[in-house]
């Protein structure tokens, strides 16, 4: 039903876009001047057609599992589902889908199967209703346009204003987006903090995400402190950040000032591809090479090496931000005007000198942001640390010990079944939050360093 | 520095001071900028050796997996075994262990134990390949067929010398006895090594051997075109809205910080969006590609925007004032002058984008697409994998067939990413024009 309905709304542009542009051509041919092209006056059909019809369709197809849903519930008989909790009703309802999908399991009581045809008869019904709804629709907008043409009508005006709209719209995705961002974390959160006090989850020291399997079940309460999970997370980003922020700015201090035009043709490629591969990629190559490989080299040394230890882990997020520091550098480096540098070298500045006393101070704000957007990146990383970090928060700071990170976390509490009632899920949105919210201020702020000093050179 | 540059006043003398401090202090100097440049190129030797142990780790464990060792059998479809009435049923395995062991002499089939490792050398899907054939064909019944059957892990690990012989035994995967059965079929002669083509044209499975990346690929080439249709048009729509036409307004603004900052939020918080909104709101399946498409759009947009507005501003207004010179309305000197010129530049944005998609990996975990499935998808609605999702899928199992697999499936991702970036910068250079 839904292609047919895509089907109509297709068919109705077209036809749409071929009346009006006749139309106006008639008008043209009886020796009349139009205001606007004769496509211009089939694009109005067209997109008056296309753009409500096309909202209708969707709201559609989005609405009408919820209201189905809903109808069937209400009409299956009072005694059956009359003391259930909701987790019960959504489990019934999946069992009646499928059932009317055919997938049927042992012999389902007479009221569930009556309640699966219903479902179907209600899904070809809202299929239908869907086509005749947008047929007649279509048909509505076809009769009204085509009855608009005419010598005067500004047809390409009318064009330009949907156009803008369109335009608009399109451009307030990312509005929608960052407050559908907000606004789940926001409802989640709430229900989180409803079952655990804020002051536990902020400044709670232990994190023990389990729930009781039965009721009344000691040592099973769940703690929700975020505490370790965010020294965690700060362990790591320590120890991505020691690696990758040297490596990063003398690779861009070395291919700044001193490199050979060969080499820089070699280096920049090679930087772009460590950026580009994919961080699960890394992540792999975490488990399969670095952690052995540190934990062989711990063990000769006798000192015992977790097999996740955060080290690996950071170290290979080390070599994920190193082109990333690399380029910020190299671009605040260069962004240093030209006679800052001269002036340094007429002095008889060595090109060292010039780097390190002119040109490094100079950069310094921009290399700043770019270390600060490395550390929005290094908290936020997400498969790297599922793969190779712990899962088990302690709060340490030792780098050789396993910890675990936000993100893991979040992964981990979220894999699997998920019912968003208990606080094991919800706390995986709480988690989120926080971070949503540290690399913003932190991306604020590394922004409007960059920003800030981008205008003293202008 | 400063010596050199503060005034002398009596100049003769203190000229040639200087110029010997200046030579004095000469060798430290230029020590400090040898040092300098040593750890430059020592930083930049760290990338490229990283980059190469990277490349080298994953090309020594994933080569292998491009090939599939398979033993050829001349089975006689025992008619006593497998019933034309009773198909699909039948003692398929009784069938392909009986082929086995005629290549096997010395073997007592009797011995329940024995007959247990013959039956373990051929995979576990050995048996449905011949089901399937018999089914098309059920004049197979009673006749010898020629059939060439992937072999189970331990033994394909044993072929390609993943499996040391000299390890103690008690240690090995394989007993002394298994070996011996593998190498009087090596010395029969049927024992081969094709390239795998099962890696490309099977789903995933449990049995190493058998897994391959066909729902992945299926699964990604769809959250990609759904990506695609959803995030170009609205991209390049927003793009044009900001460079073009917006007003300088705080409104304005308030639309470029968002996208700006959409570009730095962490992907897993569009997970989470994606599960609340998508999953537990509107409803939608979990583990769809479509699902994965639409969060991955979402991520992709700002890039495209950002590609876009650049693509655009590197037209020159000359273009735009000859067209509104001869009288073209605003939006006419865009879409029939700027974007047309812009293109190139705007899908080669849209082509990185895309590739930073393919890659992504933990907003797709988050809904679900790191589901056990052992079918490709046929609609962007069905329960699927992708492969990025398929790789951490592979690489937390724990059967030791997977590590050369994951490699193998790690080398097929960089090979579109590879690809992608290629089409990318073959666009740039052969259509990028400059003004």
């Amino acid at each position: 039903m839904t292609s047919a309905a895509f089907i109509v709304l297709l068919a109705a542009t077209l036809t749409g876009y071929w009346l009006n542009r006749r139309a106006a051509r008639e008008i043209r041919a009886r020796g009349e001047r139009l205001h606007s092209l004769t496509t211009y006056h089939g694009l109005f059909a067209a997109l008056s057609v296309l753009v409500p019809v096309l909202v209708v369709i969707l709201a559609w197809l989005l609405l009408q599992g919820p209201v189905i849903d809903r109808i069937v519930l209400s009409g299956l008989p009072d005694e059956a589902i009359a003391n259930l909790d909701v987790n019960e009703r959504s489990l019934i309802l999946s069992e009646i889908k499928s059932i009317a999908s055919g997938r049927v399991f042992g012999t389902p009581e007479e009221w569930k199967l009556a309640a699966a045809d219903r479902l179907n008869d209600l899904r070809n019904l809202s299929g239908w209703l869907m086509v005749a709804v947008s047929a007649l629709l279509s048909a509505v907008i076809l009769f009204v346009t085509r009855r608009r043409v005419s010598a005067g009508f500004r047809a390409r005006d009318a064009v330009e204003r949907i156009v803008s709209g369109l335009m608009i719209f399109c451009s307030l995705v990312a509005i929608f987006t960052t407050i559908g961002i907000v606004l789940a974390l926001v409802f989640e959160t709430s229900k989180f903090l409803s079952m655990v006090p804020l002051t536990e989850f902020l400044f709670g020291l232990n994190w023990e995400p389990q729930i009781p399997i039965r009721e009344g079940q000691i040592a099973a309460e769940g703690a929700f402190g975020w505490v370790p999970v965010l020294v965690g997370t700060l362990v790591i980003t320590v120890v991505a950040l020691t690696f990758a922020v040297p490596v990063g700015l003398f690779t861009a201090i070395y291919l700044n000032e001193f490199a050979s035009p060969r080499l820089r043709a070699v280096a920049k490629p090679v930087l772009e591809i460590l950026a580009g591969v994919p961080t699960v990629v890394y992540g792999f190559f975490a488990i399969l090479v670095v952690a052995p490989a540190i934990r062989s080299f711990g063990a000769s040394l006798g000192i015992p090496v977790s097999p996740n230890t955060a080290l690996a882990a950071g170290g290979v997020m080390g070599v994920m931000l190193i082109p990333f520091i690399s380029s910020f550098a190299d671009d605040a480096l260069s962004a240093v005007p030209r006679a800052l540098r001269d002036g340094a070298l007429a002095l008889g500045a060595t090109r060292a000198e010039t780097m390190l006393n002119v040109l490094f101070p100079a950069a310094i704000p921009g290399i700043v942001g770019g270390v600060l957007l490395a550390v929005s990146r290094a908290i936020g990383e997400t498969m790297i640390v599922v793969m190779a970090a712990g899962l088990i928060a302690k709060l340490t700071i030792n780098p050789l010990d396993s910890v675990t990170t936000i993100t893991v976390q979040i992964v981990t509490l979220l894999i699997g079944d998920t019912s968003f009632d208990n606080p094991k899920t919800l706390a995986a949105f709480a988690l989120g939050m926080m971070l949503f919210i540290v690399t913003l201020l932190i991306n604020v702020l590394a922004l409007r360093i960059v920003r800030k000093y981008r205008e003293i050179y202008d | 520095m400063t010596d050199l540059s503060a005034p002398s006043p009596n100049a003769p003398r203190r000229e040639r001071g200087t110029a010997e401090i200046v030579a004095a202090s000469l060798p430290r100097r230029r020590r400090k900028q040898r040092l300098l440049q040593a750890a430059g190129i020592a930083a930049i030797g760290t990338a490229f050796l990283v980059l190469f142990i990277l490349i080298a780790s994953l090309v020594s464990t994933g080569w292998q997996a491009f090939r599939q060792t398979h033993v050829t059998l001349q089975v006689y479809v025992d008619p006593a075994e497998i019933r034309a009435e009773r198909l699909p049923r039948g003692g398929f395995d009784d069938v392909l262990t009986a082929a086995l062991a005629e290549l096997l002499p010395g073997v007592d089939l009797k011995d329940r134990k024995t007959r247990k490792k013959v039956e373990g050398i051929l995979s576990n899907g050995a048996q449905f390949t011949l089901r399937d054939m018999v089914v098309a064909d059920p004049g197979l019944i009673g006749q010898t067929v020629s059939l060439t059957v992937p072999v189970s892990d331990p033994y394909d690990q044993l072929a390609k010398g993943l499996i040391d012989r000299q390890t103690p035994e008690i240690n090995r995967r394989l007993k002394d006895d298994e070996i011996a059965m593998f190498d009087q079929l090596v010395a029969a002669g049927v024992v081969s090594r094709p390239f795998n083509w099962g890696l490309f044209t099977n789903a995933d499975s449990r049995f190493p051997e058998l897994a391959g990346l066909k729902g992945a690929l299926m699964g990604s080439f769809w959250a990609l075109l759904t990506c695609f249709v959803i995030a170009f048009p609205l991209g390049i729509g927003a793009a044009i809205y900001l460079e073009e036409f917006a007003p300088r307004n705080r409104f304005s603004d308030f639309i470029e910080v968002n996208i700006n900052n959409l570009a730095a939020v962490p992907s897993v918080v569009f997970g989470l969006l994606a599960l609340a909104v998508f999953i537990g709101w509107f409803g939608l399946p979990r583990s769809a590609p479509f699902v994965g498409g639409m969060t991955l759009a979402l991520m992709t947009m700002p890039t495209i925007i950002i590609a876009t507005r650049a693509a655009l501003k590197a037209v020159p207004p000359s273009i735009r004032e000859a067209a509104l010179g001869i009288g073209a309305s605003r939006q006419q000197v865009v879409f029939h002058h700027v974007l047309p010129l812009a293109m190139p530049g705007i899908l080669t944005g849209t082509i990185i984008g895309l590739a930073q998609a393919l890659g992504e990996t933990a907003p797709l975990l988050l809904i679900g697409m790191n589901a056990f499935i052992t079918s490709a998808p046929a609609s962007p609605f069905d329960s699927a994998t992708a492969l990025p999702t398929q790789i951490f899928i592979w690489a937390d199992s724990p059967e030791r067939g997977f590590v050369s697999r994951t490699s193998a499936a790690i080398l097929v991702l960089l090979g579109f990413l590879v690809v992608m970036n290629a089409i990318a910068i073959y666009l740039r250079q052969r259509f990028e024009r400059k003004w």
